[in-house]
């Protein structure tokens, strides 16, 4: 058996949820007896090929191409089917990321394969592998097992798997992939890349964080949470729909479309903890989650939880927090 | 500009959820639904750009019969017509086996623009737009923040993680997958919700479509995740949880 782990790099730059594919592949090849391939793609990449090598991995792959400089999903989809025919793995790993979101399942239905995406967890059992994803916003897990023929395909969610714990081996052999493109088969053209705020705050920087979500309700009740996060000496941060209604700047969005942060204190309010921002804070040192339903997933992650109505909860804290202190 | 837009209908955000023991989907029976939140803002965009620059908006939706609510929210806010592919197994389908069903029923239409949401809050595949690009032979982009249409192509605005964008431009027709935040959506009128009462739902099967799906992948069970942390939960009324968490967060995490 055989994986084929397909990392991610952007102007030679690596996506760290790469290593984190790799350490998941490891784990599912120390289990089934499976070898990796690792596959590296884009246009001069041997460098980042050679660094791959050092891994414990079978081979590497370089997948290069002129046409492969800029990310295109026609590119990419093209590019990997050719190199799938070569390698001919029983599945293909990817990191869960925006770009993957963008092209694997595409590419798993050109070759009439169906993608098991956002997996949280995998676990070998009864001689198979199983995958954990997330539904309902994280209020349930599923077990998912892939039916068919192989090659399957599978993402990961960041965060899931250890990436400073993929192992490093004695020197993979590292081959290139011919792929065949054309300028005409490539319909999207990847024009510009920017950032849009100047990043006032540094959230990453932050050592304690008061974050808002749905259950604030109204631009109105704001002023309440920044008076807690200026008693407790925090910065105010919120998870996405409040910085989408635009009540917070984007600059202050904690998630996996915002900043990740890891303080040493995350005070989660009325945010009920879809994947999409407990990815962006999970790693946060002590983590307290103030909400009114007592089964939000947020809870899953918390240290210390209070089940009730925030708007009670809070102007107590911040008077509790002002006492202490005087 | 001619645009069909997928929307789907999933449970309320606060609805209790119930799962029967070994089952692959939630017990149906007493909790409220509502237009998946992501597909709201699909529909505005397309809203808005058939008032900039013509055509007519359908709605799609692949789903049991409360799905049609969903349909009928779209045509109150200004949407002209509904297709509804009826079904009441639509939860057993893989993301492949579903975006088929879809496929099949927009090939029907004369489509310059397909629009998903990024994702449902129910399965929450996230595949959908990408799958229909694929099965339909069509260009596409996903984690849409801006649309810009001039003479038969698209100016884009992709957003990226950690804070970054990207222009793309591709041709029509084409398939997107629009990012939640990128508009205000609408609220649908009294006026909107008279005239919907007369706008035409067409009403499909898969056999209609002629779909049959070999599952590439199978949903064993659900069920409510096991804590990985053991979470503290602090009571008492407002008053006295808070002075607990204080005292917590001074002496036993020491963050404070």
């Amino acid at each position: 058996m055989k994986i084929l782990v397909v990392t991610e790099q952007r102007e030679g730059q690596w996506n760290r949820a790469s290593f984190e594919t790799l350490a998941a592949a490891q784990q599912a090849a120390a289990a089934t007896g499976a070898t990796i391939s690792a596959a590296v793609v884009g246009k001069g990449v041997g460098a980042l090929a050679k660094e791959l090598a050092g891994y414990k991995v079978a081979e590497v792959i370089a997948v290069e191409h002129e046409l492969l400089e800029k990310y295109t999903p026609d590119g990419y989809t093209l590019a990997l089917k050719q190199a799938i025919a070569d390698a001919k793995p029983d599945f293909v790993f990817f990191p869960h990321t925006y770009q993957v979101r963008d092209f694997a399942p595409k590419l798993a239905a050109s070759l009439g394969r169906g993608m098991i995406a956002d997996c949280v967890a995998m676990r070998h059992e009864n001689g198979r592998l199983v995958f954990v994803r997330q539904m309902f916003q994280g209020k349930t897990a599923a077990d998912v097992i892939f039916q068919g023929d192989a090659p399957w395909f599978a993402s990961f969610q960041a965060g899931c798997f250890r990436g400073d714990q993929v192992e490093k081996g004695e020197g993979a052999a590292v081959r290139s992939v011919a792929v065949d493109l054309k300028p005409e088969q490539i319909r999207t053209k990847p024009l510009e890349l920017f950032r849009e705020a100047k990043q006032a705050v540094d959230l990453t920087q932050a050592p304690i964080i008061v974050a808002i979500g749905r259950g604030i309700k109204e631009p109105a009740n704001i002023p309440m949470a920044e008076k807690l996060a200026k008693a407790i000496g925090g910065e105010i941060a919120a998870s996405r729909p409040i910085c989408d209604e635009g009540w917070l700047p984007m600059e202050r969005q904690i998630g996996s479309s915002g900043q990740t942060v890891a303080p040493k204190l995350y005070m989660a309010i009325g945010i009920s903890g879809a994947i999409q921002h407990v990815v962006g804070m999970k790693g946060s040192r002590t983590i307290v989650a103030i909400n009114k339903d007592a089964n939000a997933p947020i809870f899953e992650v918390a240290d210390y939880g209070i089940v009730g109505d925030l708007f009670e909860i809070v102007p107590a804290l911040t008077a509790e927090l002002e006492k202490s202190k005087s | 500009m001619n645009i069909v837009v997928c929307v789907k209908q999933v449970p309320a955000k606060d609805a209790p959820l119930a799962i029967p023991e070994g089952a692959s989907w939630i017990k149906e029976s007493d909790i409220g639904f509502e237009l998946n939140e992501p597909d709201g803002y699909a529909l505005e965009e397309a809203l808005r750009l058939k008032e900039k620059h013509g055509g007519e908006v359908v709605a799609l939706s692949f789903g049991p019969e409360r799905s049609k609510q969903a349909i009928k929210e779209a045509l109150a806010k200004g949407a002209e017509r509904g297709v509804h592919i009826s079904d009441d197994k639509f939860y057993e389908l893989d993301p492949l086996g579903s975006a088929k069903c879809l496929a099949a029923a927009i090939q029907r239409e004369k489509a310059d623009l397909i629009l998903t949401g990024l994702q449902s809050d129910d399965h929450g595949f996230g595949q959908t737009g990408v799958l229909l690009a694929e099965l339909l032979g069509l260009p596409h982009a996903t984690i849409i923040m801006n649309i810009e249409a001039q003479d038969g192509r698209l100016r884009l605005k992709r957003e990226l993680e950690a804070g970054w964008f990207q222009w793309v431009e591709l041709p029509l027709p084409a398939v997107l997958s629009i990012q939640s935040g990128i508009n205000k959506p609408r609220y649908a009128t009294l006026k909107g919700i008279m005239a919907a009462k007369k706008k035409e739902i067409a009403v499909l099967t898969r056999a209609d479509l002629g779909v049959t799906s070999v599952p590439t992948q199978r949903i064993e069970r659900i069920y409510i995740p096991k804590k990985t942390k053991k979470t503290e939960i602090l009571t008492g009324t407002a008053k006295e949880a808070a002075a607990k968490l204080v005292e917590k967060l001074k002496h036993e995490a020491r963050v404070i």
